[in-house]
């Protein structure tokens, strides 16, 4: 599903040039479920960033589903993860004046799915996530759990091949993370790739290999 | 792009947003308005004067006897000088490039009757120039005629107030009935209306100035002669202004430079000075009103600005979902238009409807009367704001655009 051949990536702010990942190679098979983890700074947001074609990179290849992405219009970025790739954040980032609702067909609005039809959808999808009666709550209304669980079903909805999830549990107590990461777990028995990056160890645990950066390498391939 | 999914999206985005719409739109608004009602000021002001010069020809020039006041050729001051049918004809022969040209009698008010209906009407007597002059329609019949000088006929014509104060009931044909003048038979062979804007003048009886001298002076005196122009320049109107000066500061021996032996009142120099006056107004309404909407622009623009700030993260939500750069421009730039446009009308409709009840609930003054804007100004002004409005979330919403989602949402 995701190869990465040799990717170089530096941040240069001024004069200073910050080298963050220096070579990373890697491979995920379609339907896996794996962890990236490692201490801040370490670069593994910024390669959960790559994969998600939210940045670019210096050098290297990347092969999405067979397709090589490089140098893509931002119009062809978009559409690309729009249709593959669905998103999960530890600040939720749902829209603050969307109810939960309109948060989670917002994909569906830029497949020019009729808003009829997309707002029935998510209702499905919130329903799914045991949040239909939320469906018209506004994100400030909601606890984390529940707001994570609304991105959640935002990230499934366009039928992704791939979920990203950046510290998904960073901002839960022990109770709702372990939530979420069922619900990951779930997500990923229907086949679709989960790539969660984690501090968390026990979190870690629970995916099927952890990969462990250290100062922009791969230090250790973990199967859990 | 002109979807209704699309226009649902912005709809809900104001509807949610409300403080920042009404920011955006308040400043449109208020723009709009104040150009309005400048507008409508300045045009309040303009017909109200122009209703002062209604009535008379712009092009008209009346000369009035007077007293002297300075001392010529071992004549005292304070002489009454008397116009006579001399001063008639020898302007009438020795001016050139007039149009027309009329001596007037002032017999001040007469009462006047028919059957048993009398009135107090302002009776002058004139040549029959003097209805170009006065600029007055004739609704019914004819104005005075040559003949009617010559022939010293008792005719006369009637203004409109006064047909309707002495005609009434079945009796509504005024056309060559007979009315009393001071106890003198008068035929009426025309009635007029007239433009003025003071009642009285619609209240007056023209009668031949011939008749008028042998049936109540006895004498041929007149009281003031006047003309009008033609389209002469105003230098050459001067030039005919000053040549009917001289002839009758020879014939009455008065110093030419005496201003108070002779009343002359130019009405084309007033309306000159007036249009001078208002050439001023409206370079000042149009200098204020240009600054409202820069003010009104800047205000746009930044509150755009702002939004296109606060709303980074948000536009880097829906690019992380999907969306291309161009919809996030289009979004942000169709909100934009939207609510300038809408705000812009609000302004447009508010202003209007002001200056429309300034104009039925004040009375019209002396020198303020039916405010009204140029509608195609304020349109245009609208455009303007509306295309501010645009530009100025264009540039913010490209580069917003372009900002990479991931620093779009690092902020926290």
């Amino acid at each position: 599903m995701i190869t990465i051949n040799k990717i170089h990536k530096s941040y240069v702010t001024g004069q200073n040039s910050l080298h963050v990942l220096k070579g990373i190679d890697l491979n995920i098979e379609a339907g896996e479920m794996i962890s990236i983890m490692g201490a801040s700074g370490s670069g593994k947001s910024t390669l959960l960033n790559i994969l998600g074609i939210l940045d670019n990179f210096d050098s290297g290849a990347y092969y999405l589903n067979g397709l090589k992405i490089d140098r893509l219009t931002e119009r062809k970025a978009a559409q690309l993860r729009n249709k593959m790739l669905g998103f999960v954040f530890q600040s939720f980032n749902l829209v603050s004046f969307k109810n939960a609702m309109e948060n989670v067909a917002l994909p569906l609005y830029y497949q020019d799915v009729p808003r009829k039809k997309r707002n029935m959808i998510a209702m499905e999808y919130l329903e799914r996530m045991g949040l239909k009666d939320w469906a018209h709550h506004l994100p400030n209304e909601m606890s984390g759990g529940q707001k994570q669980r609304v991105a959640i079903a935002r990230a499934l909805i366009g039928k992704p091949k791939v979920i990203l999830a950046d510290e998904p549990t960073g901002a839960l107590d022990s109770t709702t993370s372990l939530e979420v990461m069922d619900l990951l777990h779930e997500i990923n028995a229907t086949g679709i790739t989960v790539i969660i990056v984690t501090h968390e160890l026990d979190i870690a645990k629970r995916t099927g290999k952890t990969i462990r950066i250290t100062d922009g390498n791969i230090t250790e391939i973990i199967k859990n | 792009m002109f979807e209704i999914d699309k226009w649902q999206e912005i709809y809900s985005t104001i509807r949610k947003n409300k403080l920042r719409t009404f920011l955006t739109g308040f400043s449109v608004a208020w723009g709009i308005f104040m150009l309005i009602i400048l507008l409508g000021s300045g045009s309040g002001l303009e017909n109200g004067v122009k209703e002062q010069f209604k009535g008379g020809a712009t092009n008209g020039v009346w000369i009035s006897s007077g007293q002297t006041s300075l001392k010529y050729k071992g004549l005292k001051t304070g002489r009454q000088i008397k116009f006579t049918n001399e001063d008639y004809k020898s302007i009438k022969s020795s001016v050139e490039g007039y149009d027309r040209i009329s001596a007037r009698l002032f017999l001040g008010n007469k009462i006047i009757s028919y059957k048993n209906e009398y009135g107090s009407f302002f009776l002058s007597p004139c040549h029959p120039d003097y209805g170009f002059i006065k600029e007055i329609d004739i609704i019914q019949g004819r104005f005075l005629n040559v003949i009617d000088i010559k022939e010293f006929r008792k005719v006369a014509v009637i203004g409109e107030k006064v047909k309707s104060s002495l005609f009434k009931g079945a009796d509504t044909t005024a056309l060559g009935k007979y009315v009393k003048v001071n106890g003198v038979l008068f035929q009426i062979v025309g009635v007029f209306r007239d433009y003025s804007r003071n009642d009285n003048e619609q209240k007056r009886v023209y009668i031949p100035i011939s008749t008028a001298q042998r049936v109540f002076q006895g004498e041929n005196v007149i009281n003031q002669i006047s003309f009008t122009t033609g389209d002469a320049s105003a230098q050459e109107a001067d030039l005919m202004i000053q040549k009917s000066k001289a002839v009758l500061a020879k014939m009455h021996t008065f110093d030419i430079d005496d201003n108070r032996a002779i009343n002359v009142w130019n009405k084309n120099e007033e309306v000159r000075k007036f249009k001078a006056l208002f050439a001023g107004i409206r370079l000042f309404i149009w200098i204020i009103g240009i600054g409202t909407i820069i003010a009104g622009i800047v205000g746009v623009s930044n509150i755009m600005m702002i939004v296109v700030k606060e709303r980074t993260k948000e536009i880097g939500i829906r690019k992380s979902i999907g969306a291309t750069p161009w919809s996030i421009v289009a979004l942000i730039m169709q909100e934009a238009i939207v609510i300038t446009s809408f705000a812009g009308y609000i302004g447009l409709v508010l202003g209007v409807g002001l200056l429309e009840l300034i104009s039925k609930k004040m009375p019209p003054s002396e020198f303020f009367r039916n405010p009204e804007a140029d509608f195609s100004v304020a349109l245009m002004a609208t455009a303007l704001l509306i295309l501010a409005g645009a530009t100025a979330g264009f540039f913010p919403a490209m580069k917003a655009a372009k900002v990479k989602p991931v620093e779009a949402l690092r902020d926290e």
